[in-house]
């Protein structure tokens, strides 16, 4: 956030409009308006404008409002522990409160690994503020100099005369007060940090283990009807005729309602089908199954993925379009003395988040309340408004938990289904997904193909580089026509390969899309981050050196990268590179000490091996070591380990869960993950034909944070990139067998 | 009218008896707690007790369920006492939850059957229920942790009583 920003105070009645607290079931009438808050707005025309808000009831409680969404990475307790630190509060008075959709807060987007590291100073402006509003009402109430004052743990002290007072006690006179100017603020000396960097528990644990959490399956509202929608198995396709009668005979069904009819591109749309409400789920589902639908496919229908991925691996061999160089490769592999090439391809992924998408709606008098289990509440508010044809201020969207997101739930197809429902039957609607939704018809990770070349000179050194990339663009979902990868995706791990080599060249190849293709969990970071670490490996296997010194060697000297000076318009994840640089130093640092502390360079027994790799992604750095055994046909995962260098960490605890768990999505898309599509359609359809990984092929985990006092780098993504490339380097190292398609299963059981 | 006991409490629902267990807890008697996952027991996510065993709740007809004991984790204690939420609790276990109520289900009744499980029997028993957020290696913690907790308490919580009355003493 810029000087030039300023603090704005805002009324009661805003605060409880932007909060939710009215809407929440909170009871507050009885209660004065004892409020604190303090608001800060980006007035320098930045894209990232910002808004919090604080409320201090008389009894001390500290109303914190959480604007990210909740999907398991801790971010209502992540964002609140920053506030709490500049306010010196008292955590156990702390109440976190979900913020609705409102353009006030910023981006509500909780996708890009971005909450702690777009909100942190920004968390800390708003403690600051409310603190220093709290050490001016003590000060004058004690009649005081300012600097005599300071607060504590939940109380302003005046140490001269042993007085203190709580902050309940001072919030409605702080709440008079005329908010602080930016740039008088002071912040906390992060040696003295007491909340920011200690592994707080959720603030939400206890109603975990007591069942008592809401997710977006859980809303009920009374006299609600319960929606299960037979969706066209191609994208484009569309309701020809239906026949509802049977359906309308099963016991407890509603109505039958055909989904207004959509047209490529897909973007947000809900996928044309029919709908059956009913006043149970298992009616829907069961007058759903009832359902007689003639379809009209569309043109998607010849979509084949196995003969798509073939055409991708044939042609990924010739020059594509080039997107970055420098020196010639060309020329360069053409002098080497020795050269290795290898082509990569991943599969179609799914999301597939424990709790399948859920929304409810009510549409009333104009105005509809929506409960989403949402990544993306003001998108979710702009795309229902579209779809009712209401203003989006006649939209309130409340966010529930989610259960599980990994992407999938920035896409609001299914909030703006249950709007439309809604307001077709008059009464609330719950749009239940099942689990073969889910699969069938959700936004896929793209299926893929890299070439990789490198050229060896006579010293076994690294001459020259060549590296192409095919998928179906996550454009292609909003457009229809995109046919290649964008610039926004080779950002993610391919156009900003690290190198000091100086003949290098990195290009596309055409790819069309034909299902919708969507951001998983980090997004194309997967596939690059696949083929760039196995191919790193086989060049170091084939130099006869150890993968990690050819790391070193292909990053070259602790330096800042910047792609752009070799032609390449780089992204850096939105950030910029001085404050956010490619730092080799500690990318190299990240890796070391994974080799270090995991003992990947020592000899392992006859079938066993380890396999390393380090990506950047989301502007940290991580590496994983993995240890397989081979044997009898069969891969077995012993032991991983994972470290993260993401700066200034707000929440151990929370980051190492987060990279335990970006070994278990990664090791799940690496030995299993596939979505085919046959005629247009998705072929599996539930966890029996794509399957997770389960506790008895969860190995030994590790995870180690990098100590680092940089800004704060992403979290809930960077760990799954480089999972894949170690496994599959671990399966080289243990048997011999280099495996280049994945998913492993394809050639070993699991 | 199917009757049976929900966490000790005799319930009746007016529905098809074909209608799976889930779906009468979740959307007649809005107990949400137990999670709904995949509709085909594959994910664990809507573990209930019936009589004390370990079930899939997606795939048991209520008529099955007649005059039976059902105990869902709206059972276990509000206080979150019992040895296996404390054990969470300690573990930090939960990332986004919604397995969770599932996954601790289902460790009681390993406990029940089995004090002392090792690392295989916890593999065993709790395959069944997956985890998209990875958090696997800490629920095998707290399930090792809640063993020895409810040993050192000097308690049965894992007796089949418990298990089947986990809003009892412990």
């Amino acid at each position: 956030m810029s000087a030039s920003n300023i603090l704005h105070k805002v009324s009661r009645r805003d605060f409880l409009k932007l909060s939710g607290i009215a809407g929440g079931g909170l009871v507050l009438g009885a209660v004065l308006p004892s409020i604190a808050p303090v608001w800060a707005s980006s007035n320098n025309n930045s894209t990232n404008e910002l808004n919090i808000f604080v409320s201090i009831d008389t009894d001390s409680t500290i109303n914190i409002v959480c604007h990210r969404s909740e999907m398991g990475q801790g971010i209502r307790t992540g964002i609140p522990q920053i506030v709490a630190e500049e306010l010196c509060a008292d955590w156990s008075k702390v109440n976190v409160i979900q913020g609705l959709a409102n353009e006030a807060y910023g981006s509500q987007n909780t996708d890009g690994s971005r909450s702690i590291r777009r909100f942190y100073d920004t968390m800390r402006h708003m403690g600051a503020a409310a603190r220093s509003m709290l050490e001016q009402a003590g000060a004058e109430f004690w009649q005081v100099p300012i600097e005599t004052v300071h607060a504590d743990n939940g109380f302003v002290l005046h140490k001269l005369s042993k007085r203190k007072l709580s902050f309940g006690y001072l919030a409605e006179k702080a709440a008079r007060l005329t908010p602080p100017a930016l740039e008088t603020l002071t912040f906390r000396s992060p040696s003295d940090f007491k909340i920011i960097g200690k592994p707080i528990a959720s603030v939400d644990m206890q109603k975990f283990v007591t069942g008592d959490t809401i997710f977006g399956q859980d809303v009920q509202l009374d006299d609600m009807l319960y929606a299960s929608i037979e969706r066209c198995p191609v994208i484009g396709g569309k309701v020809k005729t239906f026949d509802k009668t049977a359906s309308m005979q099963v016991v407890g069904v509603a109505d039958v309602m055909q989904m207004p009819e959509q047209s490529l591109p897909a973007i947000f749309k809900p996928i044309n089908g029919v709908a059956v409400l009913a006043n149970n789920t298992w009616a829907a589902m069961q007058g759903r199954k009832a359902l007689n639908i003639e379809w009209d496919l569309g043109a998607n229908q010849s979509h084949d993925s196995d003969s798509y991925l073939a055409d991708l691996k044939s042609n990924i061999v010739n020059k594509g379009k080039v997107i970055r160089s420098d020196g010639d490769a060309y020329g360069a592999l053409e002098n080497a003395k020795q050269t290795i090439d290898a082509t990569y391809t991943m599969p179609y992924l799914v999301h597939a988040p424990m709790e399948p998408p859920a929304a409810t709606a009510v549409v009333k008098d104009g105005e509809c309340e929506l409960w989403a289990c949402t990544q993306t509440p003001q998108s979710t508010q702009q795309n229902v408004a579209a779809a009712l044809g209401i203003d989006k201020s006649k939209v309130k969207v409340n966010v529930t938990l989610l259960g599980g997101g990994f992407g999938r739930k920035s896409k609001p197809d299914f909030s703006v289904e249950a709007a439309l429902l809604a307001k077709h039957s008059g009464k609330p609607v719950k749009v239940v997904w099942s689990r073969e939704d889910d699969i069938r018809s959700g936004y896929y990770h793209a299926i893929s193909a890299q070439h990789f070349q490198a050229g060896l000179d006579e010293n076994m050194q690294v001459s020259s580089w060549l590296q192409r990339t095919a998928f179906p663009s996550i454009s292609w979902t909003f457009s229809g026509t995109t046919d290649e990868p964008q610039n926004d995706e080779t950002s993610l791990g391919f156009g900003d390969v690290p190198f000091n080599i100086a003949n290098i060249s990195c290009e596309t190849h055409k790819a069309t899309g034909h299902i919708r293709i969507g951001w998983v969990r980090s997004v194309s970071n997967i596939h690059h981050g696949f083929a760039l670490g196995s191919f790193v490996d086989e060049v170091a296997t084939a130099a006869g050196q150890s993968t990690q010194l050819m790391w070193h060697k292909l990053i070259g000297e602790d330096r800042f990268v910047d792609p752009s000076k070799q032609g390449y318009k780089y992204d850096n994840y939105g950030e910029s590179l001085d404050k956010f640089p490619i730092d080799t130093k500690r990318l190299k640092a990240t890796l070391d000490l994974v080799v270090e502390k995991s003992g990947a360079n020592s000899i392992t027994p006859e079938g066993e091996g380890w396999g390393i790799s380090v990506h950047r992604s989301f502007v940290s750095c991580v590496a994983v070591a993995t240890k397989v055994r081979v044997a009898d046909g069969k891969v077995t995962v012993l032991e991983m380990h994972s470290a993260i260098d993401a700066g200034t960490i707000v929440n151990p605890d929370r980051v190492r869960s987060q990279q335990e768990g970006s070994m278990v999505f990664g090791l799940s898309i690496s030995l299993m993950g596939e979505i085919t599509v046959k005629n247009g359609a998705v072929v599996q359809s539930n966890f029996h034909d794509y399957p997770m990984l389960r506790m008895q092929q969860s190995p030994k985990i590790v995870s180690y944070i990098v100590p680092s006092d940089a800004v704060p780098g992403g979290v809930g993504e960077p760990g799954v990139p480089p999972v894949a490339a170690s496994v599959a380097n671990a399966i080289f190292h243990a048997s011999g067998t280099r495996i280049r398609e994945l998913p492993v299963n394809k050639h070993f059981t699991v | 009218m199917i009757a049976f006991t929900v966490n000790k409490e005799t319930v009746e629902v007016d529905a098809d008896g074909n209608m799976p267990l889930l779906w009468a807890l979740r959307d007649l008697l809005k107990m949400t707690g137990t999670k709904f996952g995949c509709g085909i027991a594959q994910c664990g996510a809507c573990t209930v007790h019936l009589d004390g065993q370990a079930i899939r709740a997606c795939v048991m007809p209520i008529s099955a369920v007649a005059g039976k004991s059902v105990t869902t984790i709206e059972g276990m204690p509000k206080d979150a006492s019992h040895p296996v939420q404390q054990a969470w609790m300690e573990h930090n276990v939960p990332q986004c939850g919604y397995c969770q109520s599932g996954q601790i289900m289902s460790a009681v009744a390993l406990l029940a059957q089995n004090p002392n499980p090792n690392d295989v029997d916890i593999d065993n028993f709790m395959q069944g229920n997956i985890c998209r957020c990875g958090t696997y290696p800490r629920i095998k913690a707290a399930i090792k942790s809640a063993a020895v907790n409810a040993k050192v308490l000097g308690n049965t919580a894992y007796n089949y009583d418990l298990a089947n009355n986990v809003g009892g003493e412990v």
